[in-house]
């Protein structure tokens, strides 16, 4: 075993700092071909990864390329180069270290393929892109270790299948390559493992000791949480007094749009004009950067952020965060707690702030989690074809291939180990020639087979779309918005193209804090000036929403047997309470289903708790259902917990609508037609490269994009059902947004237990779902009967009797 | 599927749920705006690659309504083929699809101004043609009467307790009767628009398309 050299140890000391045991075990064990490291924010764990490296390079005698570091965030990469020269330089280590990601200069990233540092800093797009070169086997063929930070998160994304697959060809070109996985606290590591290892390499795992539990609560407030709505207007107060109390706060949203609205009435009250900034992945890059930087330096006493803050970057000095609204997933909630104190062994500090009355609930449901240490999170499933077709055309924009000898490639990789042959050669057919239906345009026929067997390019021009359309971050078409000057003012940020569609020259929104007015739109640039008079709409940016996952969902509900509720709040327990008096609570293994009159339409609330994208699925499945079955439904709308319908007929017998057969069917006919659908198979066609959002020079439009992608998916489900991306679309439907997962599991396990309660009204837990927004109407029957009343009506007010 | 019947020009007219035009008196079914070969042409033009299947699903739909009216008169109403290139790039399957369509019926093609000139395939071709009462041609004519025409692809929407319902939609008055667009692929013009309500004046009725077609004032 090879010791630490005595400069390396002599710096740590000099610093006053000792190497800590989960360091040592990584450098024990870094000749071993994959290892995991599991542990904390602050724990050392960047350094643990790259000792061994430094270690490695320390003689001076490596030629070329050792050790590329591949993180999902450009500014961790640029983070990492700074902390990690100030060692190298003290130390005086024959090291050169550079980042490459999509930030980095044409020139410099030429330079870098010619001449590679030995330490390469990069992103898994990056990388991929790398590897689409010709050279690609002149640069790789030294490298000894790759180090993947962050891979609990990247291993959430086809971002982490992108990479892996990159891997497998790293690993090609230079066989001895060692991997190195760091992560966060996760709930299977074993999975993890199996993600990040060549298939079937064993890989280690290495916990480092997690440090003390954090001090965790619910804040205290003297206003009741509202009945709905996602804001925490009424907490205010309460924030602005603990950022007083502490020096750094970051204050956590689930969405950017919460995020905008929240920064906006913290500055209202902020009366002592306390520093406080914003940051989230709409905002534009510079204006990012000057936050992180005051961030940094400490000018900052609060930053209102999403998730664009959840990975590891340090921060510096933070002692407290705020969760606004519900955390949906204690796993994600125990990861954000991380992020305050940065000091190993000092308890984090903690407080939740529910939006409304529901989420007290799931927030002392996530607290009792949390401590009990109990993580969350779905399985995840085999590696998605999209992305292993976006792969094949890479492989071949490096040169010739080989069929069996990528299906061997990639199969070495983990999240594609399971992969067969069949589905392999599905993937290159759909490369070659676009799949039967679009096999009569040339310009789907990719790839060719030469007379010696070896695939290539038919036209190698494609290598430069190629390159252009990689990566698997699908951004949901968005407009940059800039205030408007003579010479393009200064940017602002982004908003979707379907919030941008709905202004008109004189609309105000919200956007980096700041209320602008809309001017109009110039070269895909929303243009607005500054203005501060006007009620701001509020700009529907696409942060992900997060359904609650399956165990905190379960938590919530066996808090709901309780007989009494002493952990809740007096207002909430009262809540309960008289839902159990009017109605009943939901249990775990029966359904519960209310039916009510309520302002002259007939309503049916279905509480399956199974999230709110399952519960949005049931929605369309079940009114597709009740359509059928003539009961006119007009509308519904979910949440994590239930889903409310509303129609012109009242449910009598509700056990027809929940045949696990039928609604399957459903699935395959009704939701085939359906928006989500059409979104799922817009980003894995991106993906795959069937429709390019780059084509030399211009970019598409989203909404030029989402028009022939919506075409292509009403043909292919027409005349191609089986097309491979219809295949790929239906089994991203199962999970992700359309989750029909979960409904299967729902209604497995709730078999014939349906309980329907008719009721004279509201109930007390239904009643926030009429305040929720994104109401989906049902085109159907109903429509119909609404048209025939309103043709007549209009008709008779003409003074026209119809003919 | 249902249709609504209404009078013009004295006429007993069907319209029907796909947006064709039925004339029991002269065994006579109108279809405006086919716009045959569009994916092709936007292909050939550098557009989205749609797909080539958006003729045969519009030849489908006709196919039934001709089955279920039994048509002996077909005017196919202008704007037939996206372009003339278009008729001819049309698959040797498709052409023989409206042979069969043809056979045993008297077929009207009115030229439009997409497809203008002669095209190789079956049937008459004219500009305009009048048929009892009535006369047929793709662009409406200023103080024209009796006229049934297409060009416009016209559609209308309603708004029903908060909920904004737009289908294709025949518009009608004393003199004229616009035809919705029967292609796959075709966009609309709200009736709405300046155009539209100029020429079809204050009086104006619209038959919503759909599974039942509704006769309402014309949304202006």
């Amino acid at each position: 075993m090879t010791q630490i050299p005595a400069r390396i140890h002599h710096w740590f000391s000099a610093k006053g700092w000792s190497i800590h045991p989960h360091q040592q075990d990584m450098f024990d064990r870094a000749q071993d071909p994959a290892t995991l490291l599991i542990a904390p924010t602050g724990g050392g764990k960047t350094m643990a990864g790259f000792l061994p490296s430094l270690a490695e390079l320390s003689g001076g005698e490596q030629k070329g390329l050792h050790t590329i570091y591949v993180s999902p965030l450009k500014a961790l990469a640029a983070d990492i180069k700074r902390n990690l020269r100030t060692p190298v330089e003290d130390i005086g280590l024959p090291i050169r270290i550079e980042d490459r990601t999509g930030d980095t200069s044409a020139t410099q990233k030429k330079r870098q393929r010619a001449d590679p540092p030995h330490i390469l800093l990069t992103t898994p797009e990056s990388l991929a892109l790398l590897t689409s070169y010709e050279d690609a086997p002149r640069m790789f063929e030294g490298v000894q270790r790759v180090i993947v930070d962050e891979i609990h998160a990247l291993a959430e994304s086809k971002r982490g299948d992108q990479l892996m697959l990159a891997l497998a060809r790293l690993q090609r070109l230079s066989p001895d390559l060692r991997r190195v996985g760091l992560s966060a606290t996760v709930e299977d590591p074993e999975a993890i493992a199996r993600f990040l290892a060549r298939h079937p390499d064993p890989c280690q795992i290495i916990q480092a000791d997690p440090g003390p539990d954090p001090d965790i609560s619910m804040l205290q407030t003297q206003e009741m949480p509202p009945w709905s709505g996602g804001g925490a207007a009424y907490a205010i107060p309460a924030v602005l007094e603990q950022i007083r109390q502490h020096r750094t706060t970051l204050i956590f949203h689930n969405t950017r749009a919460q995020a905008e609205i929240f920064f906006r009435n913290l500055w209202l009250a902020n009366d002592d004009d306390l520093p406080i900034g914003i940051h989230h992945g709409s905002l534009d890059r510079q204006q990012r950067e000057r936050v992180e930087a005051a961030m940094v330096r400490g000018d900052l006493r609060a930053i209102v952020c999403t998730g664009s803050l959840d990975l590891g970057i340090d921060w510096g000095d933070v002692d407290l965060v705020i969760q606004i609204g519900a955390p949906k997933n204690v796993k994600r909630l125990v990861q954000r707690i991380g992020r305050a104190n940065h000091r190993y062994n000092a308890p984090s500090k903690a407080l939740l702030v529910p939006a409304n009355r529901f989420e007290v609930v799931e927030c002392v449901a996530a607290l009792e989690a949390a401590r009990a240490h109990e993580l969350d999170g779905e399985p995840r499933g085999a590696g998605p074809r999209d992305v292993l077709c976006q792969h094949v055309l890479i492989a071949a924009a490096a040169g010739p291939f080989d069929a069996d000898s990528l299906f061997t490639e990639m199969t070495s990789a983990g999240p594609y180990a399971h992969l067969s042959r069949h589905e392999f050669d599905a993937c290159l057919e759909f490369c070659a020639t676009g799949g039967y239906a679009l096999r009569v345009y040339d310009r789907w026929q990719r790839l060719q087979q030469r007379p010696d067997g070896l695939w290539q390019l038919r036209d190698p021009r494609a290598t430069q779309r190629i390159r252009m359309n990689l990566g698997t971050i699908q951004d949901t078409d968005t407009l940059k918005v800039r205030l408007r000057r003579n010479r393009g003012g200064k940017p602002l940020g982004e908003v979707e193209e379907a919030f941008a569609a709905s202004l008109t020259p004189g609309d105000t929104f919200l956007i980096g804090g700041q209320i602008v007015r809309y001017e109009g739109l110039r070269e895909m640039v929303v243009e607005v000036s500054r203005r501060a008079d006007k009620k701001p709409k509020i700009a529907t940016f696409s942060g992900t929403k997060f359904a609650t996952s399956t165990q905190l969902s379960d938590r919530i509900l066996r808090m709901f047997a309780q007989p009494d509720w002493p952990q809740l709040p007096r207002h909430t327990a009262d809540w309960l309470t008289l839902q159990r008096k009017m109605s009943r609570l939901p249990r775990r293994d029966r359904l519960l289903i209310e039916s009510f009159p309520n302002d002259g339409r007939e309503h049916l609330c279905v509480y399956g708790f199974a999230g709110r994208n399952a519960q949005q699925t049931l929605g369309l499945l079940l009114t597709k259902r009740m359509e059928e079955t003539g009961l006119a439904p007009l509308g519904f709308v979910a949440t994590d917990y239930a889903t409310l319908i509303w129609g012109l007929d009242a449910v009598t017998d509700p056990r027809p609508l929940f045949h696990i057969d039928a609604l399957r069917n459903g699935l395959d006919t009704w939701l085939a037609g359906n928006a989500v659908m059409k979104r799922t198979f817009r980003a894995s066609a991106t993906i795959a490269g069937l429709i390019e959002r780059n084509t030399g020079g211009q970019r598409k439009s989203g909404r030029q994009a989402t028009f022939s992608s919506d075409i292509l998916y009403d043909t292919l489900l027409k005349y191609d059902p089986d097309h491979l991306l219809m295949q790929i679309t239906r089994e991203e439907a199962m999970r992700g947004l359309v989750d029909f997962g979960r409904i299967e599991a729902l209604i497995q396990r709730i078999g014939n237990r349906i309980d329907l309660l008719r009721l004279d009204r509201v109930s007390p837990l239904a009643a926030p779902l009429f305040l929720e927004v994104g109401k989906v109407p049902v085109k159907g029957a109903a429509e119909e009967r609404l048209l025939a009343e309103e043709s007549a009506r209009l008709l008779q007010s003409a003074g026209l009797a119809a003919t | 599927m249902n249709s609504l019947e209404f009078s013009f020009a004295g006429q007993h007219l069907y319209a029907m749920a796909s947006g064709a035009l039925w004339w029991p008196d002269q065994r006579l079914l109108c279809v405006s705006d086919l716009h045959l070969g569009k994916s092709e042409r936007l292909v050939r033009r550098g557009g989205p690659a749609l797909p080539p299947y958006d003729s045969r699903d519009t030849l489908d739909r006709l196919s039934a309504d001709l089955d279920r009216t039994g048509a002996e008169q077909v005017v196919c109403l202008g704007d037939s083929f996206d372009d003339l290139d278009a008729s001819k790039a049309l698959e040797a399957s498709e052409k023989l699809r409206i042979t069969t369509l043809q056979a045993g019926r008297r077929w009207i093609w009115i030229e439009g101004n997409h497809d203008p000139g002669p095209i190789e395939l079956g049937g008459t071709h004219l500009f305009e043609w009048a048929c009892g009462v009535l006369t047929f041609r793709h662009i409406p004519q200023d103080d024209a009467q009796r006229e049934v025409s297409g060009h416009f692809h016209p559609k209308a929407q309603l708004r029903v307790k908060g909920r904004a319902i737009s289908r294709p939609a025949f518009l009608l008055n004393q003199d004229r009767l616009l035809m919705p667009a029967y292609g796959t692929y075709t966009g609309g013009l709200r009736s709405s628009d300046q155009a539209l309500s100029d020429l079809m004046g204050s009086e104006a009725m619209a038959i919503l398309t759909g599974p039942n077609p509704q006769l309402i004032p014309m949304p202006r």
